[in-house]
């Protein structure tokens, strides 16, 4: 299968799993029925389940799941490591310790911009520091190591703010955050972050010739001719406000970003820039499938969006690190 | 011509002097050996000629002007440079690795232009990887993998090319081979400065020996000139006995000071 193809093939899919999930539901809406909402043209009620609630819904899962995707197959690419992901790297987390704070301090519901906006620092500072972290330690699975500490840090700060909860209701706000979902999210939600995810994506994609070049360690590429400099500060920076405005429309969802390019890797000559188109379709299109799967599930109270992510996901991360080549440390 | 040329290069690790008072000069058409122990600056001089690190004292230059305030990838379309470790991240194929030559050259693996894409063939060819091209990285024997990297470097088409220790761990056969791709690329009129341990080999195929020791340059000169049982001492620390003929040099080492 060539680049091409690949990528017509997951845009094929992500097409097809949106569409399904505005079928798809507690109410099952044929494709009749689905393409006249669509088409503005179905009875009201149809058009409210279509328009307000499944397809914002479903194109927020594509969102999210492309933002992480992306940053995690730069951030690999960055890292010359498989297990980077802005999640295990603890980047996630930050930023919905971050987002967690506008929420208890009720600033969220003063400005609309400070819920993504926290949440982008938060993740642009654990990203500065794991870059600059990155330059001193040579290997990768301390910065594997620090990531987790940050991680444990942000959820002990987490678990710190739900202890100290001034009511119920910011309580499940927050813990909304802390387990990731897309349910209720609008399309004024996605208006305020898609853009910021747009352009951290925009600042990723420029930096994917740095990202082949890399593969021959540093010292080389900088001797091929990249700015090394220039190339951190890029990733780094694009990563942290892709993730962060992902975390902002969904919260701390993670290990979309080790799977997705874990398995578009060998269908790209495991080129870090050509991974990464693929890989945000992808983590877009694995995502909106597991929402279509937690909305199915017949529980009580529904799924998190998050947690099923995480089932899936720490698994697969397990298996990634389990049956990696030592090479590069 | 131009030229490639450190003058009076000083590079200090916190107080520590690693390279001292370093000057040479590399031109086109010139195959140039830098000989010296282990921890003797080579390659701290090679990267402090390529503006990779500070330098406390000196200026490295290209044809006149200062290599720092040349931009990385102006700088790499004249300097080619094979580092000492050359770790591979991912499995790439043969081919992506050489094309990552071209980077400089704004190349883009997997969307190689006209030129680019001519420049990595030659560079395969000439490193006889035909038959390896397409293959993965992390398959490819020790030999291979240095044809791969020395064919990477010499993709770029760059007059100069600075390498750490391209034939270290390689057999004998395939230290000549590489070394014999080095001599071609200098017969068209390259010039390229190689770091070497294997004194014989440097003596029998570089035009000029550069002698370390301590971080300073303590000889320059014709292998003929500089290749002696005084300087073996003095570098390397070793007794030794040399003989030269039309093949070269026999150089026997008796044992340690």
């Amino acid at each position: 299968m060539t680049h091409r193809q690949l990528i017509s093939l997951l845009i094929a899919a992500s097409i097809f799993a949106v569409a399904a999930a505005c079928m798809l539901g507690s109410t099952p809406l044929a494709v009749p029925r689905v393409l006249a909402a669509l088409a503005g043209q179905a009875s009201a009620g149809d058009m409210m389940v279509v328009w307000e609630i499944r397809l914002p819904r479903a194109l927020t899962a594509f969102v999210v799941g492309a933002a992480l995707g992306t940053s995690g197959a730069a951030l690999q690419g960055l890292l010359r490591n498989p297990l980077a992901e802005p999640g295990v790297l603890g980047v996630t987390a930050t930023a919905a310790l971050a987002a967690t704070f506008t929420l208890y301090y009720g600033l969220a519901s003063t400005w609309v911009y400070a819920l993504p906006l926290s949440s982008i620092l938060g993740a642009l500072i654990a990203t500065a520091l794991l870059a600059a972290a990155a330059i001193r330690i040579k290997s990768v699975v301390t910065l594997i190591l620090l990531g987790v500490g940050l991680s444990s840090f942000s959820a002990a700060a987490m678990s710190l703010l739900l202890n100290f909860a001034p009511n119920p209701f910011s309580l499940s706000d927050m813990i909304n955050w802390l387990l990731g979902s897309v349910a209720n999210r609008s399309f004024d939600d996605l208006k305020l972050s898609a853009p910021l995810v747009a352009l951290g994506l925009a600042l990723l994609f420029a930096t994917r010739r740095g990202l082949s070049a890399l593969t021959l360690g540093e010292e080389a590429a900088s001797g091929v001719g990249l700015n090394l400099r220039r190339q951190r500060l890029a990733v780094v920076t694009g990563a942290g406000i892709a993730t962060g405005a992902a975390v902002a429309l969904a919260g701390a969802i993670g290990f979309v970003g080790i799977v997705a390019p874990h398995i578009v890797r060998p269908f790209v000559n495991h080129d870090p820039a050509r991974s990464l188109v693929p890989s945000a379709l992808l983590g877009g299109l694995m995502l909106v499938i597991a929402d279509i799967g937690v909305r199915l599930l017949p529980t009580n109270a529904e799924l998190k969006l998050g947690v099923v992510a995480a089932l899936i996901g720490a698994p697969a991360f397990v298996w990634i690190a389990f049956r990696r080549r030592a090479v590069n440390d | 011509m131009t030229e490639l040329c450190a003058r009076n290069i000083s590079v200090h690790a916190n107080t520590k002097a690693l390279v001292e008072h370093a000057s040479l000069s590399l031109r086109g058409g010139e195959l140039v050996a830098l000989l010296g122990a282990n921890g003797a600056g080579k390659t701290t001089l090679l990267r402090a000629i390529l503006g990779l690190i500070g330098l406390s004292a000196g200026v490295a230059s290209l044809a006149g002007i200062d290599i720092r305030k040349l931009s990385s990838m102006e700088r790499a379309r004249q300097v080619s440079y094979l580092p000492q470790r050359r770790p591979l991240a991912w499995p790439n194929t043969v081919r992506d690795v050489v094309a990552l030559g071209r980077f400089a050259h704004g190349a883009a693996l997997g969307r190689l232009g006209k030129l680019d894409a001519q420049a990595v063939d030659a560079a395969i060819e000439s490193c006889d990887l035909s038959s390896l091209a397409d293959r993965q990285t992390d398959t490819l024997s020790g030999g291979e993998l240095a044809r791969v990297h020395v064919a990477r470097a010499i993709a770029a088409a760059a007059p100069f090319l600075l390498a750490d220790e391209p034939v270290a761990a390689l057999d004998p056969r395939h230290q000549l081979g590489i070394i014999k791709l080095v001599r071609e690329y200098v017969n068209d009129g390259g010039g390229a400065l190689l770091v070497l341990h294997d004194v014989a080999l440097a003596a029998r195929f570089a035009d000029r020996l550069i002698w370390m020791t301590g971080g300073r340059i303590v000889a320059d000169g014709s292998p003929e000139e500089t290749c002696t049982v005084q300087q073996m001492r003095e570098v390397y620390g070793v007794r030794a006995k040399i003989r030269s003929d039309a093949d070269g040099f026999d150089i026997r080492i008796i044992g340690a000071v």
